[in-house]
């Protein structure tokens, strides 16, 4: 019996990680509102946006178990760093994202190492605090960052120097929605490598991680500076294809959404982010539309019920209907 | 305290796998470890037993980092690791498994104890190549899971095993290590009599490149599988010796039959 199934672990393996129909399609899908709502394509490259921040929630909390109230930090650093490049006269979109990625990446890996030596509620108001204090350091630094007016003279130069970021949002969210691919896929590289597979480890069961030898500090330091790299790039799309930066892309309320998206679409499955970005962002732009006020009614009631029905999240629950889906909790 | 201090390490040439000195811990005004010289020799089957709360897990605790010591040295070998964190004194070689099932709820088996050699051979920090891509890795898994007899679940979520084959998945997280001195909390604890001189009997067959030391309460196990017993009774070390010894000790006797301790 054993050498009839000797490669067969690994071809498991293997078969667990490989790209589902159901991934294709949906991929295939985010580019129908070009054709179907090209009104629309303004919000289209926000939810793409937030997404890719959600997604990067995801890597941490969803597969790492670090819990997070002030992840705004890393997407406003990010987009203040793409604003202030661009407003310093150095307005090419692609090396822009580049820089804020990086300088986000570093914060990141700075504040890593504290939250390395938490977890749980500890986390949860270190994040918090971390997240305050870069906002309030942001509000005070006025004559860099403009303040609560937000920074103004943001000028982009055309992507790859032939496509202007129009009014109508084309080129904002297909460059959205490109740089969102390709993260994606580094996202998902990283949850299905050995690294992924030790941060599945650390949110499992964090105390048995030092009994295996994991060096389980390092990887939580690890993959909070790959998070804000992404968060930091997101931020940097949003002040790019929207030309301004405003103290709102540091606040708590940006933090907190974020969560609620993640928490609502289901974290620790990759797309939990993406599905939770598009109900959210598309549910807001409906509703606002009736009674702005009326908005966080109804996102209250839907954060609840989801929490109380489907604990794993939309997609959790999606996954439970279609056994053959990305199952694995 | 001190005229034993000399016995372990002090000429630099040291057989044990594993030694303390003087090992010293309370927590409070309460005294859960004092004055423990424990010496494990290569390919040990030692058994420590004793009343409950006379201090084995906390001893385990502390050879292993978990807790630290007030007082006292620990060596692995003749390397002082006292002051070595967990995961490092893992990584040298002295690992240790749970009384209370510590796993890995929602990974299933092969991929637990896959995780256990990536991070032993230092592929856990790589995050641009895929898990399959390590086939070595993925088939020593493989390997002890079917040494363990637990090939055919290797594919289920660990909280899905029976309490018996979690069991077996702590001792294979274990070995996945490649320990030199392995620290067994009570293997067996709450598996059915009969099943455990099944477990034990891995144990028992370990390589003896591996020194054991096991805690057990049913002493028909431990007569059977340890070559020597350590009694350990309210934090100190009664008595050590051969099973012989210890049957016929009358101070191990009036422990368990005398009824000063509830156990």
């Amino acid at each position: 019996m054993a050498s009839s199934v000797a490669a067969e672990p690994q071809r498991y393996l293997e078969a667990r990680i490989r790209w589902r129909p159901i991934e294709i399609a949906f991929w295939l899908a985010t580019l129908t509102p070009f054709v179907l709502t090209p009104n629309y394509l303004v919000l289209a490259s926000q939810i793409a946006i937030t997404a890719l921040f959600a997604l990067s929630l995801d890597l941490i909390l969803g597969y790492a178990g670090i819990v997070s109230l002030g992840h705004a930090a890393y997407f406003g650093f990010g987009s203040y760093t793409a604003g202030l490049l661009a407003k310093w006269g150095w307005g090419e979109p692609l090396s822009g994202l580049l820089i804020a990625g990086a300088a986000a990446g570093l914060l990141g890996y700075l504040t890593s190492f504290i939250i390395a030596r938490f977890r749980h509620l500890a986390l949860i108001m270190i994040t918090l605090g971390l997240g305050l204090l870069l906002a309030e350091v942001a509000n005070s630094a006025s004559w860099l960052t403009g303040g609560a007016d937000g920074l103004q003279g943001v000028r982009m130069w055309k992507l790859f120097g032939v496509f202007a970021f129009d009014l109508y949002g084309t080129v904002a969210y297909s460059y959205s929605l490109a740089i969102l691919f390709l993260l994606f896929l580094v996202a998902r590289r990283v949850i299905n490598s050995p690294f992924g597979l030790a941060l599945r480890g650390i949110r499992e069961n964090a105390i048995r991680m030092p009994a295996i030898g994991a060096a389980s500090s390092a990887h939580i330091r690890k993959i909070y500076t790959i998070a804000a790299v992404m968060a930091g790039i997101a931020g940097a799309l949003l002040a790019q294809t929207t030309e301004t930066v405003s103290l709102e892309t540091l606040g708590f309320q940006r933090s907190a959404d974020v969560l609620v998206i993640l928490i609502l679409g289901g974290a620790g499955r990759l797309y939990g982010g993406i599905v939770g970005a598009i109900i959210y962002m598309v549910a807001r732009d409906q509703f606002s539309g009736i009674n702005p006020q009326y908005w966080y009614f109804w996102i209250g009631t839907l954060l609840v019920a989801v929490v109380v029905f489907l604990p794993n999240g939309i997609l959790g629950g999606l996954a439970r209907l279609m056994p053959s889906g990305r199952g694995e909790p | 305290m001190s005229s034993q201090r000399n016995q372990a390490g002090a000429d630099g040439v040291d057989l044990s796998a594993l030694s303390t000195r003087g090992l010293d811990k309370s927590f409070g005004s309460l005294i859960v470890a004092k004055d423990i010289e424990l010496a494990l020799p290569q390919g040990a089957r030692y058994a420590l037993i004793g009343p409950n709360g006379a201090g084995k897990t906390t001893l385990i605790n502390l050879m292993t980092g978990m807790i630290r010591p007030d007082r006292g040295q620990i060596f692995l070998g003749a390397d002082d690791i006292t002051a070595l964190a967990p995961a490092v004194r893992v990584k040298r070689g002295l690992v240790r498994t749970f009384q209370i099932n510590t796993l890995f709820p929602h990974l299933n088996a092969l991929e637990a104890v896959t995780l256990a050699i990536c991070e032993r051979c230092g592929y856990a920090g790589t995050w641009w190549r895929k898990l399959p891509a390590y086939g070595d890795a993925i088939e020593e898994a493989h390997a002890i899971l079917l040494s363990l007899q637990l090939g055919a679940h290797c594919y289920r979520a660990t909280r899905e095993l029976a309490y018996g084959q979690q069991r077996l998945l702590e001792i294979a997280l274990a070995l996945a290590t490649r320990p030199k001195v392995l620290l067994l909390d009570e293997p067996a604890a709450g598996v059915p009599q009969g099943e455990s001189a099944e477990l034990f009997s891995v144990i028992a067959n370990l390589s003896r490149d591996i020194a054991v030391l096991f805690i057990e309460h049913d002493m028909n196990v431990v007569f059977r599988f340890a070559n020597r017993i350590i009694v350990m009774v309210g934090g100190r070390i009664l008595v050590e010796g051969t099973p012989q010894d210890i049957a016929g000790d009358p101070r191990v006797r009036e422990v368990y039959l005398g009824g000063a301790r509830h156990g």
